[in-house]
């Protein structure tokens, strides 16, 4: 039943949000925030109840089912959890209370908009707990539409364009999972869709259709990670959606890829996964100094942060390739959760801005750290998180990922990928240093005023997350080891 | 074979064929309901031929199965999952034509709908024929109605146009046909599709081939029929007649129409021709012919629906896509193969039905069907707005409405297929139709966008009058329903599959 809620009662929500009156604005934002704190809290309690019961195996926790849903087509509802999707849970509730704090600044359509953010968040819900392929399917598949609107609608001005690349892209990738999916389906006998029966069944698959089966995976989720060269979508998908979706969208969406990976991708097909692992690698290395370099080059400021995902989701990649090593996988999902809580700030802190001064340009600030105080305080903490500065759970993440790889990996690939921190702090600081040291325009900035309340309330709990993983990350570890031993086991079959 | 029929055996046949009898009475009816009705503002004879086609559902469960007048006539679980979606379409076309018959053709209204009755009943007489003569007769029934329907704004140009062009390729499309069963009785010597079955098959095994004049035949009825389903090379006509023809009726030939040319390619492919074709589908059979214009349709299909303005044209292109859709589930002679053409078609009716619904309204209220008009329409008439979208996106094919479950149905039977008998082109077939769905997505949400994409609101705002509003809701039910639990209709599906031939393979 919990995890039925956390998918359902956002689908209820988003229909007690339709029937209220479309002109009681205020009322609805508060709705919507009201109703998400209860799938945030929910997904709170489920953390800390697998932490003290259930973090000791690798067994999933609190199945629900699997109930025949179309016996004809062998589909089941079916879910469960273990140590790798329970902090994704909590990550998905924290942050779309968060943004849905954030979205008091969108000023029109906001029905509609409440609406679209419930149902996505069902969808995502549903993503990290399906057990059952088409389930998993199609959670995957009910976030693009809500998705697409809240780009489309409520974007800046080329949003039309964004929202209706990252549908088609993102469907592209679909098609190949349905693909793979009916193979899998089809070469299992009894025919099944139940997705811890075929992490047994994949290992028998002859090689050739491991291989087929591992790259149709691979591509539908490398095209959510994103990565390289996947990733085209990204820029333009997070400049033009507004504050909330990009901060969802870098925080929860591009986990998905992964985890699917972690969960789907990895473990089905390990006489694939043993041979590709090099390549896996390489596109990862590729994404990390790419992104890190476009990024330098960016004018705009949501750009950079964007084009800092793509090097951060890169850094998970190569870790994904070291395969056997469980402090690499570790590292991917500390990874993971850590560029949830930075990335998320920092598109938080870079709407806050635009909100008031209607402009994202780098060259166009300078000197806001005498105006803004506390504002660029928070800021120079989240980016020292992102360059990963020690104390802070990016710097955590990162060195788990680099002693896992190393010992794993091609050295010279990982040294290379090593280069990526330096050039992460250089975007990092070249960025700070270009907005809020130097000259201030007083004729220009004088009328901008510091963070307020509200936006304190969505930035501050990312902040205190990002230190406490940062400093004490034993918890995370031993909510997620057996999972993760496990995982490693079965992927090195 | 049975020259003295018994009273009995009378009444019985009569039983089973009261559905089509007590339609095509009805037509007769709305058509004198008309003559005492007032002109102006009367919507009774519209309310008449609704009320006959629910009386003929409930009639259609009293028949029940049977086999009658020597096996021409026969009544089974496939028979009655298509009468069941013909009546559909018939309903929803008249629902979906009370503003047009108020409007623009308020003499003639009696015709009009008496002529989608007559049309609806030659479909669900081709349901239940299983011989080639009364197919053929229940396929001319079903289109020489619509000739004249496609024609019916005399006044306007394109609307003579188009019936005349549906006239002209629908009577050489029927010539085709009846050329190709003519070889089909010379070889065989009976007109029976069971019968015929059988001797194709001894023929065969004596043989070990079905030599040159089979592969005439072949083509020659692929020919006639593809014309009806509007499979390339023989779709240029739907476009055309589509924008030209009366929204409701465009609808009505765009379901109807091609479900009766699906009923008619079952009965002679799948029951006919059974013996002739193996389960491997070697390169010699239709299999791959088939195969080859499915992929095309859905090229052709989704990539020119890409470039239309006027939502009409889109629609029919869409229409041949789906059709090559279709035709996929078709090829698979598995259990998932007839059974997903069935769940395909009655997806389709709804959301095919539903969406021309959406452009008949627009099209009374504005009197324009460019997608650009629709701009802004999310924030003046938002059900409207909704409504739509939830309907192309079912065409689009996005879970979890009724059109994914379709599509994943089509799909999983070309896979089972391939996989089970190491067909490689049908793998490619299913590629086809896969990547294709993903160009199909940009056009069928480039009206959503037009819709909730702007921010000025549009200056129109949608009515409903209640027979439309009750087709929309029918129509948004149903793709809800066979989307999110499709068990019942996958159930009846099956049930279909296991009264084939083939399904003894199984």
């Amino acid at each position: 039943m919990i995890l039925s809620s956390l998918i359902f009662i956002p689908i209820i929500g988003m229909i007690i949000v339709m029937l209220l009156p479309k002109e009681k604005e205020d009322l609805i934002r508060y709705t919507a925030v009201g109703i998400s704190i209860i799938p945030m809290l929910v997904s709170f309690w489920l953390t800390y109840d697998y932490f003290v019961n259930f973090s000791g195996s690798a067994a999933m926790a609190y199945m629900e089912g699997p109930f025949s849903w179309i016996p004809s087509l062998n589909v089941n509802y079916h879910l469960g959890v273990d140590g790798i999707s329970v902090p994704m849970l909590a990550l998905t509730g924290l942050l779309t209370t968060i943004s849905l704090i954030a979205s008091f600044s969108i000023k029109f359509r906001i029905k509609e908009y409440s609406a679209f953010f419930l149902l996505l968040e069902a969808g995502m819900m549903g993503v990290f707990v399906a057990l059952d392929f088409f389930l998993f399917y199609v959670f995957w598949e009910i976030m693009l539409v809500p998705m697409y609107f809240l780009i489309g609608v409520w974007g800046g001005p080329r949003k039309e364009y964004a929202a209706i690349k990252f549908f088609l892209y993102t469907l592209f990738g679909s098609i190949f999972m349905l693909v793979a999916i009916l193979i899998m389906y089809f070469t299992s006998d009894p025919h099944t869709l139940n997705m811890l029966e075929l992490i047994e069944h994949g290992g028998t698959l002859s090689y050739t259709l491991q291989m087929v089966c591992f790259i149709f995976f691979f591509i539908a989720f490398a095209i959510k990670v994103p990565v390289w060269p996947f990733h085209t979508w990204l820029p333009d998908a997070h400049v033009q959606a507004p504050t909330a979706v990009s901060v969802i969208l870098a925080a929860v969406l591009l986990k998905m890829g992964t985890y699917a990976m972690l969960r789907i991708n990895w473990p089905m097909f390990p006489d694939a996964l043993h041979s590709l692992s090099f390549w896996i690698a390489l596109l990862g290395v590729i994404g990390i100094i790419y992104g890190a370099l476009v990024s330098l080059a960016q004018k705009d400021l949501k750009k950079l942060v964007a084009y800092s995902s793509v090097s951060h989701m890169g850094y998970c990649m190569l870790a994904l390739a070291a395969y056997s090593s469980t402090t690499a996988m570790a590292g991917v999902m500390f990874q993971m959760i850590s560029h949830g809580l930075i990335t998320g700030a920092l598109f938080l802190m870079v709407g806050v801005l635009y909100d008031r001064a209607h402009t994202r340009e780098i060259a166009a600030f300078g000197g806001l750290g005498a105006k803004l105080p506390v504002y660029t305080a928070l800021m120079l903490m989240f980016s020292m998180a992102a360059l990963g500065l020690p104390g802070m759970s990016g710097f955590v993440a990162e060195f788990m990922i680099f002693v896992g790889a190393f010992s794993q990996l091609n050295q010279y690939l990982v040294g290379i990928s090593v280069l990526g921190v330096v050039l992460g702090a250089a975007y990092m600081l070249r960025m700070f240093q270009n907005v809020f040291l130097g000259e201030f325009n007083m004729a220009k900035w004088g009328h901008l005023t510091d963070i307020n309340g509200r936006e304190l309330l969505m930035v501050v709990p990312l902040a205190v997350l990002t230190l406490a993983v940062g400093i004490y990350p034993k918890p995370l570890t031993d909510l997620m080891s057996a999972t993760l031993e496990n995982l490693v086991q079965i992927m090195s079959r | 074979m049975n020259p003295q029929l018994p009273i009995v055996d009378l009444l019985e046949t009569l039983r089973l064929m009261l559905p089509e009898l007590f339609l095509f009475l009805w037509a007769l009816v709305v058509i004198t309901v008309d003559l005492f009705s007032s002109r102006k503002n009367d919507s009774l004879v519209g309310y008449t031929a609704l009320a006959g086609i629910v009386i003929t559902g409930v009639l259609l469960t009293i028949a029940g199965d049977g086999v009658a007048f020597g096996a021409m006539f026969v009544n089974d679980p496939f028979s009655f999952a298509f009468k069941i979606i013909f009546l559909g379409t018939a309903f929803m076309a008249v629902g979906s034509s009370f503003g047009i018959t108020k409007q623009k053709i308020q003499n003639h209204r009696g015709e009009f709908y008496g002529l989608i009755l007559f049309s609806t009943v030659g479909m669900m007489f081709l349901a239940s024929s299983h011989e080639l003569v009364s197919l053929y007769i229940g396929l001319e029934l079903t289109t020489i109605p619509l000739f004249v329907l496609a024609a019916f704004y005399k006044d306007d140009k394109m609307s003579v146009e188009s019936g005349i062009k549906y006239f002209v390729i629908g009577a050489f499309s029927s010539a085709m046909l009846l050329y190709g069963f003519s070889f089909l009785y010379g070889m065989t010597g009976t007109t029976n599709l069971g019968q015929m079955s059988f001797n194709l098959a001894a023929n065969h095994i004596a043989h070990q081939s079905s030599g040159f004049v089979m592969i005439i035949a072949n083509v020659t009825i692929l020919a006639g029929i593809g014309f009806k389903l509007s499979l390339p090379p023989f779709h240029q006509w739907a476009p055309d007649v589509y924008e030209g023809a009366p929204t409701p009726v465009a609808a009505f030939l765009s379901v109807g129409s091609k479900a009766a040319g699906l009923v008619a390619f079952t009965k002679i492919f799948l029951i006919g021709l059974w013996g002739y074709i193996s389960i491997e589908m070697t390169p010699s059979d239709w299999g791959l012919m088939v195969g080859v214009m499915s992929a095309v349709a859905m090229i052709i299909g989704n990539i020119v629906a890409i470039r239309q303005t006027n939502i009409k044209r889109m629609l029919a292109y869409s229409s041949i896509a789906q059709a090559g859709y279709i035709m996929i589930g078709m090829i698979a002679l598995n259990e998932h193969g007839i059974s997903s053409v069935v769940f395909y078609t009655f997806v389709y009716l709804f959301a095919n039905m539903g969406a021309f619904a959406c452009v008949t309204i627009f099209e009374d209220k504005t009197g324009t069907t460019e997608i650009a008009n629709y701009k802004g329409l999310a924030q003046t008439s938002p059900f409207f707005a909704a409504l739509l979208a939830i309907f192309m996106l079912s065409l689009a094919g996005i879970p979890p409405l009724g059109g994914f479950m379709a599509k994943y149905k089509v799909f999983a039977a070309g896979i089972n297929q391939a996989s089970a008998f190491n067909v490689d082109w049908l793998y490619w077939l299913v590629g086809v139709g896969l990547l294709t769905s993903v160009f199909s997505l940009y056009y069928y949400v480039n009206v959503i966008k037009q819709m909730y994409f702007t921010k000025d609101a549009s200056i129109y705002k949608m009515t409903f009058n209640p027979p439309v509003l009750t087709v929309l809701i029918i129509c948004f039910v149903g793709i809800m329903v066979t989307g999110i639990y499709p068990e019942p209709v996958f159930e009846f599906a099956n049930k279909v599959y296991s009264t084939f031939a083939f399904s003894i393979l199984k």
